[in-house]
């Protein structure tokens, strides 16, 4: 309570004076362009106004790989924005070692960001050579299963409580004509949906071992090899999903017309938008039942270095107005997402939201591959997933090894 | 008669047309330094292991080991000598007859003209994206004719991975044959009708003389319309973006878009250089010796 009412004091402080003496309209850019994401992108818009600057909104429409080369070409090419997301972790890092971006440090240090971010892992990818370089928002965890409750009512079973039981109600489900499990078309959610897995069936310990250490035996494995059979299912079990964005398959399941979707978090504000309660008309799954783990990637602003003065110091209200308890609050109700800070209110929060407070309140947390992993050995796993999930002729021992061969190539 | 021009004319072949000397210099300049200058470059950055940003240390030929063994470059070259195949011939085949069967003095030609080049006149993005709903099993072709009472009719293609790229191949030459039309049918008109007067007169059939004597009169309007169509094919890119993105999985995967996604959302400019310098040797391959037979043969047969 101290505290929290010591930072809000603390980011009114930080925030007029320097709103009152400058007010600059920075561009911000993003790919927060569903439903859910665009309500929440508002909040952040609207505390940035009250400070007396002005917002002026940059939605990249399309995922984060449509939006990232655009982002990264301004930047490279000489017209950045004033501000940008990226996922924290190493997307933004070239750019950084390039000198392209503004060093946070001070803001960071003035507000105490070291002591205010839970958890720490967020602070340091945003920090390289011991500067912080980004402003957190949010956590994000892929470890869900989002299950439809009319779905499982339709095909007369019981809603599934883990990925075992899920497998085993898919036949009911495809005989009551609903796709047990949506997997959008677009190549990154094969490539998520098998981390989830991953993390689920082979435990913490394995997952840190293949993508943080890049250990080749053990991805090729028999612990590997039984999350390939996994993903095997998953792959029969998506048959028919005949859509291409995550919102669309995640509609599907709101709709009753899919059983169940492995997808982030981000995926609750869809539910919410559409007006569901979790617990009656859906049910979520963190670490899909089995092992309650939860990634704590997320996205993060990064500052592109600017010119202009006025706008400089602008950048700098906008980063401890992100940080600020009643933003976060606010945005990361509306995007279902968890905040950054652990000394915030979420009385508010629903049951799902709950479930990831509590498991990151345990400490079962592992880092999302996006930290852990570059763009590149990314593409190679969402060029081998999207084959995997589409081609039902590929076996899972064939995927195990070019797997392998990402992982043994990957730095 | 011809030494006697070139040994008066010699000294001042520089000096002559200076205006248009002159004014073609910008233009020189543009080709020289960001065609050729830009060539060079990505060709010489392929051999570097250049991340997001160009770098300058070299790994020799890695990067090609890594492109000729990955299943989605293979994939994507296979998709492009299918659909470069079926493309060409089909554009031409049907640009060519339908331009025969304009030219027979139909009535309301203007209005078929314009009805046939219309698709040309959308962009590939939005042509995939009719197309897209077009052979969408749940808004389209599929479901209008199940509607129609047939409800065990299929089709559709960009769902199946054997025959997505069929999928596309729809698109792109409903796109692009009105252009082939109307460029055959520009050389149709060229012909002089004295031609046709005198194979009638000889008692000629009709599809013997498009086929022996027109066609061969036509050699120029065909490779004008040859270079456009291959290019068109090379180049194939948001066409794919538009229907499938690639789907379903890697089935319909382009090099184009296998260059983009390397460069841009993979952060890994080596490997996409390498591949579009592949594109690049490909296109020369075809260009090279057909741009020898055609200018430097036509320079010693003149």
């Amino acid at each position: 309570m101290n505290l929290r009412s010591f930072a809000a004091a603390l980011a009114v402080t930080v925030a007029l004076p320097l709103g009152a003496a400058s007010a600059a309209d920075l561009e911000v850019t993003h790919w927060w362009t569903s439903g859910g994401e665009a309500a929440a992108v508002a909040e952040l818009a609207k505390a940035f106004d009250a400070t007396g600057n002005h917002w002026v909104d940059g939605a990249i429409a399309g995922a984060g790989s449509t939006a990232r080369p655009i982002m990264v070409s301004r930047i490279t090419g000489g017209d950045p924005m004033a501000a940008t997301q990226f996922n924290h972790g190493r997307q933004a890092e070239e750019l950084v070692e390039a000198g392209l971006m503004r060093d946070l440090t001070d803001v960071a240090t003035r507000e105490k960001w070291k002591d205010i971010i839970k958890p720490a892992s967020l602070l340091d990818s945003c920090t390289i050579d011991g500067k912080i370089y980004c402003a957190p928002v949010n956590i994000h965890s892929w470890q869900w299963l989002w299950l439809s409750n009319a779905a499982f009512k339709q095909a007369g079973v019981d809603v599934p409580k883990n990925w075992d039981e899920f497998v085993a109600a898919a036949p009911a489900l495809e005989k009551a004509g609903i796709v047990p499990l949506a997997v959008g078309g677009q190549a990154w959610q094969a490539a998520g949906a098998f981390d989830v897995l991953m993390v689920a069936i082979a435990g913490k310990d394995t997952f840190q071992k293949v993508f943080g250490d890049k250990d080749e035996e053990v991805a090729a494995g028999p612990e590997i090899a039984k999350v390939f059979k996994a993903a095997d299912d998953a792959r029969r079990m998506s048959k028919g999903t005949n859509v291409q964005d995550w919102n669309q398959a995640t509609n599907m399941v709101i709709t009753g017309k899919a059983g169940g979707q492995i997808m982030g978090d981000w995926a609750q504000g869809e539910f919410q938008l559409a007006g569901q309660k979790a617990g009656t008309d859906y049910t979520c799954l963190p670490g899909l039942g089995v092992n309650e783990v939860i990634s704590t990637g997320g996205d993060a602003f990064y500052f592109p270095l600017l010119k202009d003065e006025e706008k400089s110091k602008a950048q700098e209200v906008l980063a401890s107005t992100l940080l600020n308890p009643a933003t976060q609050v606010a945005f990361n109700l509306k995007k279902g997402s968890l905040p950054v800070r652990g000394d915030v209110d979420l009385t508010a929060a629903n049951d799902c939201m709950k479930k990831g407070l509590d498991i990151l309140a345990k400490g079962n947390v592992i880092q999302g591959t996006d930290q852990l992993l570059s763009a590149d050995s990314q593409k190679q796993k969402e060029d081998l997933f999207s084959e995997f999930f589409a081609n039902a002729s590929m076996t899972p021992e064939d995927a195990q090894k070019r797997f392998t061969d990402i992982i043994a190539s990957a730095e | 008669m011809a030494g006697h021009t070139r040994g008066s004319g010699r000294p001042n072949q520089w000096l002559r047309n200076l205006n248009a000397k002159f004014a073609s210099v910008p233009m020189i300049l543009t080709a020289v330094v960001i065609f050729l200058g830009g060539t060079i470059w990505t060709v010489v950055y392929s051999f570097t292991n250049s991340k997001l940003l160009p770098r300058l240390s070299f790994v020799g030929l890695d990067q090609y080991e890594r492109l000729w063994a990955a299943p989605r470059w293979l994939m994507s070259v296979q998709n492009l000598v299918i659909y470069g195949f079926f493309s060409l011939v089909f554009s031409l085949v049907i640009g060519f007859v339908l331009a025969a069967l304009m030219d027979q003095k139909i009535r309301f030609e203007n209005t078929f003209r314009t009805i046939m080049l219309y698709p040309f006149a959308l962009s590939f993005i939005v042509t995939g994206l009719v197309w897209q709903w077009l052979l969408n099993p749940e808004f389209g072709i599929q479901s209008v004719v199940r509607s129609l009472g047939w409800t065990s009719f299929a089709f559709d293609p960009l769902y199946n991975s054997n025959i997505v790229i069929y999928g596309i191949l729809i698109a792109a030459l409903w796109q692009g044959t009105g252009l082939v039309m109307c460029l055959m049918l520009a050389g149709l008109r060229g012909i002089d009708e004295d031609i046709w007067k005198a194979t009638r007169v000889d008692g000629i059939p009709m599809w013997k003389t498009y086929l022996l004597v027109i066609i061969p009169m036509m050699r120029g309007v065909f490779i004008t319309t040859l270079v456009i169509i291959a290019s068109g094919i090379v180049k194939v890119y948001d066409l794919v973006v538009a229907q499938t993105s690639g789907g379903p999985g890697i089935a319909s995967e382009v090099p184009a878009k296998y260059v983009y996604d390397y460069m841009f959302q993979a952060q890994n400019l080596g490997q996409g250089f390498a591949a579009s310098t592949m594109m690049l040797v490909t296109v020369a391959i075809i260009i090279v010796p057909w741009a020898y037979l055609e200018f430097g043969g036509g320079r010693k047969r003149a």
